[in-house]
């Protein structure tokens, strides 16, 4: 099969390309990119022509933070729901967490949860294993086995691990597979019962704050055991300004630190909570316009590298309940790149660096073989109408779930087709 | 005319719907003090009480302002507990109000959820306490026990002394109180003053005897002798010892300051036994003005208004 993508803007950040090119895909790679009209295909080829005219193609998206709740929570999303999710977002590839049920910490677990993926065939599916097993914080999980099973990389995300012993060890072991472990950083003891950002606005609304030195004073720890012992750390969902600061010292000093943040994180605060919609209950929790305008800093400055959505899919019942009781986290990626866009409209980020921190950023984090346009590579494509103003509409999501706070916002740039080894898996026309 | 749908907090309440409500109230008091303890006002309407918190005085409070207004006034207690959470609330409010109430009276032990089941049905819904966050019956009462002993609120001083943080009196108290003009000052241990209470417009003390120095009213708080977090305080001892309302410190305090709690009271361990039944107390009163505030609060929302009750 053959495709020809016209008249796009291509862009590719690996590559620093950005300009009207035509791209040639044969036999799910991709074979050329040329000038516009410069590529000549013969009637033999049979060759589909996708008009790009007017969009942005540029390698498909990596989120390396998606929960898809197989095995175990089928109800809120599975791993064939979650990849349409992901496709229909522009994404071609994403890494599952192992907070699954059974908690993927053996390798018969990432064997079933890649092999469900493969047999769906819609998007690349990386898995995430535990660092502790069972996520008990307790016992480091056999990491040797679980990357030779395919992990690429491990964490307890949801469950930190609190044991500062452990977590030291847990850098020390994973130096031998050369695997970052990825932190969801909460100081527990310091979020009990919390179920929003701790604040003026958490004393008005009468619920339980989770102040975000939770999440710095974890982060910090992190940094010094990593400083001691080697490895390799990824600051998951970073939503305070302090935070920020501490990953940007770290990098300073030359440590192996990076980070991700998630869309709600740069754009909404905690004033959303007002009015008790659960759909903005998420940990870490949306934190003040101060924290918020760091981020921003820190994604301008190259401080955060990548953006990442957590896409955490909770079923209405789940949802539908007391502020307190409803379950943490919001779907995310169906709405990714239209709220990074918002960041490029506000001139924080160029839109090569928005794209850049949705492909190549993570691949290179993660040493994934995509997220580029080089020659020869799997075609794993994105193309985007970046002007498109539509209404986001959570009924029409494909993912199981529909617990988002972005439901009736007007926001612009909308996925048009998505392609994962050349083959097209999503396309609205 | 009272444009209020629900009674949700008094954050929501301007002064001309304090007023009102107050105004309703005081000529409501003297039904209760009759013989014959009812009137037809709200006669062939329905209230239900959905209590999903144990309680005893708001309950009956709210039953007996019902009936005094000639309402059917059911009593349903539910649970928080995890396992019955699995019936959702919203499904809940949904079928009571299939059931064509006219009011529902909800308290509950989460902040938020009187607000979310009113978002979910057409019927008034009053709050009569969620979790943390308001309580607008109780301040309403607080009101008009101040404002009759004091002739009016404008201008008046008011110290509230306890946990400030677990508190949805307090919250409800503040916003009302600073609508009506009133100056408020919170005191109790930093562990129970809330982050960034400052920005409510109020003043933050740590001393009893200082604080209550100028003060017209003493609001004291129930202390949580089951304290949900134990680190908190040291003792209840330590506790009493540094923010009991005894007579020797009342002794600071104006000649014909006010001393009023929402009940509860922990004797001996928020207020001396003496100073609860000095002449200052108007503890009692405020319970009695309960009734009044929520009989007013009832008939307001069916559409009632202040100048034709009679």
């Amino acid at each position: 099969m053959t495709i020809l993508i016209k008249n796009g803007r291509v862009i590719d950040p690996a590559n620093h390309l950005d300009a009207p090119k035509d791209i040639l895909i044969a036999r799910g790679s991709i074979k050329a990119i040329e000038p516009p009209g410069k590529i000549s295909i013969s009637e033999a080829d049979k060759a589909s022509i996708i008009d790009a005219k007017g969009c942005v193609v540029c390698p498909g998206f990596i989120d390396m933070h998606v929960h898809f709740r197989e095995p175990g929570f089928e109800y809120k999303e599975t791993i064939e729901s979650g990849c349409q999710s992901a496709a229909a977002g522009g994404f071609t590839s994403v890494a599952v967490m192992p907070n699954t049920n059974p908690v993927n910490d053996t390798r018969s677990v990432t064997e079933l949860m890649l092999s469900q993926a493969k047999a769906k065939g819609i998007v690349n599916v990386y898995a995430i294993a535990a660092i502790t097993q069972g996520l008990a914080g307790e016992r480091l999980s056999e990491m040797g086995d679980l990357k030779d099973a395919g992990a690429i990389a491990f964490s307890d995300d949801g469950r930190p691990v609190m044991n500062n012993e452990l977590m030291r060890r847990a850098f020390e072991y994973s130096k031998m597979f050369k695997l970052p472990l990825i932190q969801h950083s909460e100081m527990l003891d310091l979020t009990e019962g919390g179920c929003m950002n701790e604040g003026a606005v958490s004393t008005e609304l009468g619920l339980r704050g989770m102040p975000v030195e939770a999440e710095d004073i974890m982060v910090y720890r992190d940094i010094a055991l990593l400083e001691k012992t080697g490895g390799r750390l990824h600051v998951a969902h970073i939503s305070s300004g302090n935070s920020v600061e501490l990953v940007r010292q770290a990098k300073a000093q030359g440590l192996p630190v990076t980070c991700e943040v998630a869309p709600h994180h740069f754009i909404l605060t905690d004033e959303a909570v007002r009015g008790y919609d659960t759909n903005t209950k998420m940990s870490p929790p949306l934190r003040s316009a101060s924290d918020v305008d760091r981020i921003k800093k820190g994604l301008k400055d190259g401080t955060i590298d990548i953006i990442a959505t957590d896409h955490a899919p909770h079923d209405l019942t789940d949802k539908q309940t007391e502020y307190q009781n409803a379950c943490f986290g919001i779907v995310g990626l169906e709405t990714a790149l239209p709220l990074t866009l918002k960041l490029v409209e506000e001139n924080i980020l160029s839109l090569s660096d928005a794209i850049k921190k949705l492909t190549s950023a993570p691949a290179e984090i993660f040493k994934l073989d995509s997220g580029n346009f080089s020659t020869g590579k799997q075609a794993d494509i994105v193309i985007f109408d970046p002007e498109c103003e539509y209404e986001i509409d959570v009924a029409k999501f494909h993912s199981k779930s529909k617990n988002s706070p972005f439901n009736g916002w007007r926001v612009k740039g909308k996925v048009l087709h998505t392609l994962v080894a050349g083959k097209v898996v999503y396309s609205v026309i | 005319m009272f444009k209020l749908k629900s009674i949700l907090g008094t954050n929501d309440l301007t002064k001309e719907n304090i007023l009102t409500i107050l105004d309703t109230a005081d000529t409501f008091k003297e039904i209760s003090t009759r013989s014959i303890k009812k009137v037809p006002t709200l006669r062939g309407k329905t209230i239900i009480n959905l209590f999903f918190e144990p309680s005893t005085r708001t309950r009956t409070s709210f039953e007996i302002a019902g009936k005094r207004l000639s309402a059917d006034v059911i009593n349903i207690s539910g649970s928080t507990s995890s396992t019955v959470k699995g019936e959702n609330l919203i499904d809940m409010a949904q079928n009571l109000e299939a059931m064509n109430p006219d009011i529902l009276v909800i308290r509950h032990s989460h902040s938020g959820t009187a607000e979310m089941i009113s978002r979910s049905i057409e019927c008034p819904v009053i709050n009569a306490g969620d979790g943390f966050h308001e309580h607008p019956s109780q301040a309403l009462l607080d009101l008009q026990t101040i404002r009759e002993a004091k002739g009016s609120l404008e201008g008046l001083k008011v110290a509230i002394v306890g946990d400030i943080a677990h508190s949805r009196v307090v919250r409800s108290n503040i916003y009302a109180m600073k609508t009506m003009g009133m100056e408020v000052r919170l005191v109790g241990p930093p562990t129970m003053i809330p982050v960034d209470i400052q920005s409510f417009g109020v003043s933050v003390d740590y001393f009893l005897e200082e604080a209550i120095k100028d003060v017209d009213v003493i609001m004291m708080l129930r202390i949580q002798t089951e304290r949900q977090n134990r680190f908190l305080l040291p003792s209840l001892r330590e506790y009493s010892n540094l923010f009991c309302l005894t007579s020797k410190i009342l002794e600071k305090a104006k000649d014909d300051v006010l001393i009023i709690h929402p009940g509860p009271v922990n004797r001996g361990v928020e207020i001396a036994l003496d100073v609860m039944e000095s002449e200052h107390s108007l503890i009692l009163n405020q319970v009695t003005n309960g009734v009044a505030v929520r009989m007013a609060l009832m008939y307001l929302l069916l559409g009632g208004s202040d100048d034709n009750i009679n």
